[in-house]
């Protein structure tokens, strides 16, 4: 008799089941954390380039140590609490802004299942039949963070940074959730995994082909929701010196500057999964096809990041709520009517 | 109804973009502009005091400190200014006039590409900041080669220049300014077309011409805004009705319109500048005014005369009949006047400065309320104000 094979779960196998959850927690944390330290050393070496510059240099060869050495160097500074803040949520905003980008990591499939003896390893954290409703319900809870931290900090630059980050950061995810809508339309499933089945096939099944209008949106929303030049406008420096963040220093500082990153790197991977067939193309990998889109992507950020001036805050919700919004809706309203017709 | 009322938020004098030590009293209504008071006065030397202390020619250097980002229009308009008041301004070598425009004219450029870049990273725009720093990084090498200095150039003297020219300069120059218009239209590729630059300065800023000649606003903000002024054109100093250029005005009124004057200026100066060059011919750079310019080291060492004035200059400086004179010159940034007055000792009895920067800031507060802070931070950069010359 062969024993049938069954995905692994805590009631098949508890041991196996919490060896192989902590494996992948493990990788997967240990990896984004990687990525986040070494995205700054990328970011200031390709913005070096292409300013004529070389970046960094001195530590290392061509500067490798540097996030190191920044971190170390944030890490001995002093860790300055405002007499006027308000402590409570000043020490909790820079943990809210952090822990929400990390945390939406665990829904992105990451290769094809695994099989040790009879059972089903699924190459992801966690399994969700509602993951894109995470995703966005995580990218909300993000927001909170940079409103405390805005609030708290009892200044006026940050509190006008926390606002416009609140606003920006609230009619973005609109637009983007909307442009989402019209994938999970096409798939009929809110998984994650099964939105990277679908577009398994081959190449030309990735939803950017099927997609493009809101592959266009999602990453430009997605852009404005996490921040990133050219809508970097709740910390815009020559505005209002470094927005939500001015009164931050040492560590709190650095969990801003890692969530940033943590950002992009979310960003990315969502749009990858949810466009470009996540792990599923066109290497056989599944590992180095997603990474190979997220690091396309930020390297797309970056270089954004060289080559833009900042949008005004005005324009910037003129956009958002006149052009972005009413394009995803028109989109959802076209895809419902080509996917009936189809049927 | 809810109860509203405005904010007041202190910009400056430690923040990225008000360009030095400028101190903004900003009232706000949200995010709106309501009241902007400037507070100027973190950066005073008391330069005008200084110089009643100092012979005419030791004034010179204290003149670099003015406009730190043009130093040779400040030293221009004063050695014009000692040179009128001595009557000697016609007594200038040729080739010292020469050298004079050229150098003025590549401080322009110089001047301008630390406006754009800083205005460009105050908008957001990194990279055009760090190219506008590499070309002017060349500039400044050429100041070195000239007068041993990368910023306080202190480079002309009264009756002519302190050295000649280094072999191999006049060539430089040239290649560098062959090298200037692509450079500048890879700012443009950079900006120009781009809609989000667009959109941040078109409309923003506005000043009627009335309202600018009111205020006093003068350079390349009043041209700006449709008026036809320069003084190298309407009150030309130092050969400067010799050269053919344009005076490039705009009908904009906007920070969009003031961004082209100053772009297509860098084009005009690079024109004066190749027209210098081809005009450039050896011969003497100081006026033949013994009592007034140092002699050669050679007479110091060889001839009594020399000798005597030598120590004469040094030691006392020269004496100019009483009267008083203004000499204006169109800096980069407006007109730079200085009024000086003689009461016929070595020493300036009194010397007034007309700073470019000081009036044209006093249009500040008309161009940015009601508007909102990133506009702000867009105006201080197209008014492209220096501290320094703010706050003498």
């Amino acid at each position: 008799m062969t024993p049938e094979v069954e995905v692994l779960s805590l009631s098949s196998h508890p041991l196996l089941f919490l060896a192989a959850m902590l494996v992948k927690i493990g990788v997967v944390f240990g990896v984004v954390l990687f990525i986040v330290a070494y995205a700054t050393w990328v970011e200031r070496k390709v913005i070096g380039h292409m300013q004529t510059r070389l970046g960094p240099m001195r530590t290392f060869w061509h500067g490798l140590l540097q996030p190191i050495a920044d971190g170390m160097k944030l890490f001995f500074k002093e860790d300055i609490v405002p007499s006027q803040a308000d402590k409570v949520s000043y020490i909790l905003a820079p943990m809210m802004i952090l822990v929400p980008s990390l945390i939406t990591v665990a829904i992105i499939p990451f290769g094809a299942d695994l099989q040790i003896g009879n059972y089903i390893i699924p190459l992801q954290v966690a399994e969700l039949n509602i993951g894109v409703l995470y995703i966005l319900a995580m990218a909300g809870l993000g927001v909170y963070g940079t409103v405390l931290a805005g609030w708290s900090s009892n200044s006026k630059y940050s509190l006008i940074g926390g606002v416009r980050a609140s606003a920006q950061m609230v009619s973005y995810e609109l637009s983007a959730g909307l442009a989402i809508v019209a994938v999970f339309m096409l798939s009929e499933t809110l998984s994650t995994r099964g939105i990277v089945d679908a577009q398994s096939a081959s190449v030309l099944h990735w939803y950017v082909f099927k997609q493009p209008l809101a592959f266009c949106l999602f990453v430009v929303c997605g852009l404005a929701e996490i921040n990133r030049t050219p809508f970097d406008m709740p910390e815009a420096e020559s505005e209002l010196v470094s927005g939500f963040c001015t009164e931050y220093s040492s560590m709190k500082y650095a969990l801003f500057f890692m969530a940033e990153y943590a950002n992009m790197i979310v960003i990315s991977a969502i749009a990858a999964t949810l466009f470009l067939g996540g792990w599923s193309g066109p290497t056989p990998f599944g590992a180095v096809n997603l990474l190979g889109k997220v690091f396309a992507f930020m390297f797309f950020f970056i270089w954004l990041r060289a080559t833009f001036p900042r949008v005004r805050y005005d324009q910037l919700m003129y956009l958002g709520w006149k052009i972005f919004l009413p394009l995803a809706l028109a989109n959802i309203v076209i895809t419902g009517f080509v996917v009936v017709l189809v049927n | 109804m809810a109860n509203t009322e405005t904010m007041t938020i202190n910009m400056g004098p430690q923040h990225p973009s008000t360009h030095g030590v400028l101190r903004l009293i900003l009232e706000l209504d949200g995010e709106t502009v309501v009241k902007a008071v400037p507070h100027i006065g973190f950066l005073h030397r008391g330069i005008e005091k200084l110089s009643e202390h100092r012979t005419y020619h030791q004034v010179l250097p204290l003149t670099d400190r003015l406009d730190y980002l043009a130093p040779m229009h400040n030293n221009l308009g004063y050695v014009l200014a000692v040179e009128k008041l001595l009557g000697i301004t016609d007594q200038i070598p040729e080739r010292a006039n020469v050298v004079r425009v050229i150098m003025a004219e590549l401080t322009r450029i110089k001047s301008h590409l630390v406006w754009l870049a800083c205005h460009a990273l105050d908008i957001g725009a990194m990279t055009v900041f760090i190219y506008c720093f590499r070309e002017r990084e060349h500039i400044m090498d050429i100041y070195e080669k000239l007068s041993g200095a990368r910023m306080t150039s202190n480079y002309f003297r009264v009756g002519g220049l302190s050295a000649d020219l280094p072999d191999g300069l006049e060539q430089e120059i040239r290649d560098f300014i062959d090298s200037m218009p692509g450079h500048i239209a890879t700012y443009e590729g950079l900006l120009t077309g781009n809609r989000i630059w667009q959109k941040r300065i078109q409309g923003v800023g506005t000043i009627s011409a009335e309202d600018a000649i009111d205020l006093g606003v003068t350079g390349p903000s009043l041209r700006g805004s449709g008026v036809d002024w320069d003084l190298r054109r309407d009150n030309p100093y130092s050969g400067y009705e010799d050269y053919d250029f344009n005076v490039i005005v705009d009908e904009g009124c906007d920070t969009w319109a003031r961004y082209h004057v100053r772009l297509k200026e860098m084009y005009e100066s690079c024109k004066i500048i190749l027209q210098g060059l081809d005009k450039l011919k050896p011969g003497p750079i100081l006026a033949d005014c013994p009592k007034i310019c140092l002699p050669p080291k050679k007479d110091v060492v060889n001839t009594i005369e020399g000798l005597i004035h030598h120590f004469k200059i040094i030691s006392e400086g020269f004496k100019p009949e009483v009267g008083e004179i203004y000499q204006g010159v169109e800096n980069p940034k407006g007109e730079v006047g200085f009024y000086l007055v003689s009461d016929g000792s070595p020493r300036p009895y009194r010397m007034k400065i007309r700073p470019a920067s000081f009036i044209n800031l006093q249009a500040l507060p008309k161009m940015c309320e009601g508007s909102l802070i990133a506009d702000v931070v867009a105006v201080i950069g197209t008014l492209d104000i220096v501290l320094g010359e703010i706050d003498r």
